[in-house]
């Protein structure tokens, strides 16, 4: 049963292939549109782009710390590009090279991380990116997005490529369920509120979204109403959305495909504490590397399912 | 774009070699040596009718392009803008205090003319490429030129950028190594022996020539041979001596290297008479 199945959601497509669609839009309109691969093209769906627009596609080899600098010139003379690779090796690997060649100088690049989180499966961890957006969100001045449906990142590439300054947009391997079959109302670091409710709320982003509407809906049976918000924008984030949450909610559960310490879990923690503190709770890896599988069976067995969602939210909300 | 004769180029290396201790000797820190042995280099980009820039107009995107990648060489570079008009000799005796634009490692956020952000070592080529794929782009025919340590030759990433810069054949790229034989803790060749630089760039298909990078006549002439090369990525392996021309003087302290120090007054007041 895949996340969001529950909550009657149908299955649409990966957000990896949202982001492709969308890239070989914006290309026809921008030309100062460009890609720079790290030999993942086909993988991340840069490859629609550079099939399309061969003139302005860089396949660099499988060299992510050249790739992200040689982006980072580009930009410098006013080019808009995009670099797509596997999350963990664009972040992890190319970090320095994202640290010093674009963020520090805030080069508007467009920087995108596929296959995040563990629900690739079968490739196993050393595929998984899942300390991504820990990294991204450390660097200053950029911003770092993680949409949950097709038209979600559709849109999301839209604003982050029409955004002056360094974006991280995070996009996963398979297909996952449709939250807004009627297109998504986007806004970078405003948070979209999916479901409305009074005694809880549960924050989350990518897959997770969808996870988080199964645990609603599971929770209407034990009398607790749950908000659920997309929070899709980590960076900048939005402050009062999840203020008004935890004053109007009191009880807070985040959850993301992502490791314990450094995402979205930890950005909302701060501002809860800085501004309306209630009890919280958080759905995610945890502090491990997870190791190959079916991706379903992956999220079963590390616990970013409804149940556990719900779960959370009882016991966070049994502390109010 | 100046175009200073061989001997106005040679004054104008040593007035910025005065520049360079000056500055570094006032600031209590940083790079003085490593600055010396690429003073020519330098010299002769911006002021031998090589590069094409404004210093009003820091951001004309038909100039042309000094990358500095080993970033920690910054009082060279500050010292020949100031001397380009970029800013006064003034400005830069601020380097690396508090408040000052002029940090211990160049910011292109801070500073008008500075390409690019460098001081984490390995990078500067790769950003270079991103000028010269944007330039081909462009139908542009600005130059981008790049300077490495041959300690910084060290990162993987540069071999990287060197093979990406063959295939996409950036005639308009050239790679300086300012083979100067030190590195923080040592001879190059100890450290790391990459030092015959030749062969490997040639065999990567660049253009390479290795030159004494310490004698103006010769890097004015490897400049021009340089910008002659339009089909290929080319390659100055720059034999320097850090700290040139006072070696002595630091063999003297007792350490040739002398590796991010900088002068005491005594030490600068003697080597600018040496220098003179």
């Amino acid at each position: 049963m895949y996340l969001g199945e529950a909550s009657g959601l149908p299955l649409g497509a990966a957000t990896r292939d949202a982001f492709g669609d969308a890239l070989k839009e914006l290309g026809a309109t921008n030309d100062r549109l460009v890609t720079v691969d790290g030999d993942v093209g086909n993988s991340t769906r840069t490859e629609p782009f550079a099939l399309a627009y061969p003139d302005r596609a860089f396949n660099v080899g499988i060299a992510e710390s050249n790739m992200v600098s040689v982006a980072g010139g580009l930009a410098a003379c006013g080019k808009v590009p995009v670099v797509a690779s596997f999350a963990c090796f664009l972040l992890d690997n190319a970090f320095d090279q994202i640290r010093m060649s674009v963020a520090f100088p805030q080069m508007n690049v467009k920087l995108v991380g596929s296959h995040a989180g563990i629900s690739i499966g079968e490739d196993g961890p050393s595929q998984m990116g899942i300390e991504d957006v820990a990294l991204a969100c450390s660097l200053p001045g950029v911003t770092v997005v993680v949409p949950s449906d097709a038209a979600c990142t559709q849109a999301a590439t839209k604003a982050c490529m029409e955004l002056d300054g360094p974006t991280y947009l995070r996009v996963g391997r398979g297909k996952v369920a449709t939250v807004y079959p009627d297109g998504c109302d986007f806004e970078l670091g405003k948070a979209i509120t999916v479901r409305d409710g009074g005694d809880a709320t549960i924050i989350a982003n990518g897959l997770m979204v969808p996870g988080a509407l199964d645990a609603a809906k599971m929770l209407e049976a034990d009398g607790i109403s749950c908000r659920v918000i997309d929070l899709h924008t980590i960076k900048p984030i939005d402050r009062d959305a999840i203020a008004a949450a935890a004053k109007e909610t009191g009880a807070i559960v985040v959850a993301e495909e992502h490791l314990h310490h450094g995402g979205l879990g930890s950005a909302v923690a701060q501002v809860v504490a800085e501004t309306a503190p209630v009890p919280m709770g958080f759905v995610n890896v945890g502090d491990q590397y997870a190791e190959s599988g079916d991706p379903q069976g992956l999220l079963d067995k590390y616990g970013l399912t409804g149940a556990a969602v719900a779960e959370a939210v009882k016991q966070a909300h049994g502390r109010k | 774009m100046p175009e200073l004769s061989l001997d106005g180029l040679k004054s104008k290396a040593t007035t910025i070699r005065e520049l360079i201790i000056r500055i570094t000797t006032e600031a209590g820190s940083g790079h003085p040596t490593s600055s010396l042995s690429a003073t020519e280099v330098v010299t002769a980009l911006y002021f031998g009718g090589f590069m094409s820039y404004d210093p009003k107009k820091p951001n004309d995107p038909n100039r042309d392009r000094f990358i500095l990648s080993k970033g920690h060489a910054c009082p060279v570079l500050y010292s020949a803008m100031a001397e380009a008009g970029y800013f006064t000799t003034d400005d830069i005796m601020t380097l690396r205090k508090l408040g000052s634009p002029w940090e211990g490692h160049p910011n292109m956020r801070r500073l008008p003319g500075i390409e690019a952000s460098t001081g984490s070592l390995g990078q500067g080529l790769s950003i270079g490429i991103g000028h010269a794929l944007a330039g081909k782009m462009d139908g542009k025919d600005y130059h981008t030129y790049v300077m490495m340590g041959d300690g910084e030759m060290g990162e993987g990433q540069v071999w990287e950028a060197i093979a990406a810069a063959e295939k996409y054949k950036l005639g308009n790229l050239t790679a300086i190594i300012d083979q100067n034989g030190y590195q923080q803790t040592g001879a190059t060749k100890e450290v790391l022996d990459l030092t015959k630089f030749q062969p490997k760039f040639e065999a990567f298909g660049w253009h390479v020539q290795t030159i004494n990078g310490n004698d103006m006549e010769t890097v004015v002439a490897a400049l021009k041979t340089a910008k002659g090369v339009t089909d290929q990525p080319t390659c100055i392996v720059s034999q320097t001596q850090k700290g040139y021309p006072v070696v002595p003087l630091l063999e003297a302290e007792g350490d040739p290297n002398y590796h991010g120090k900088p002068f005491s007054p005594e030490l600068a007041e003697k080597a600018i008479a040496m220098i003179g």
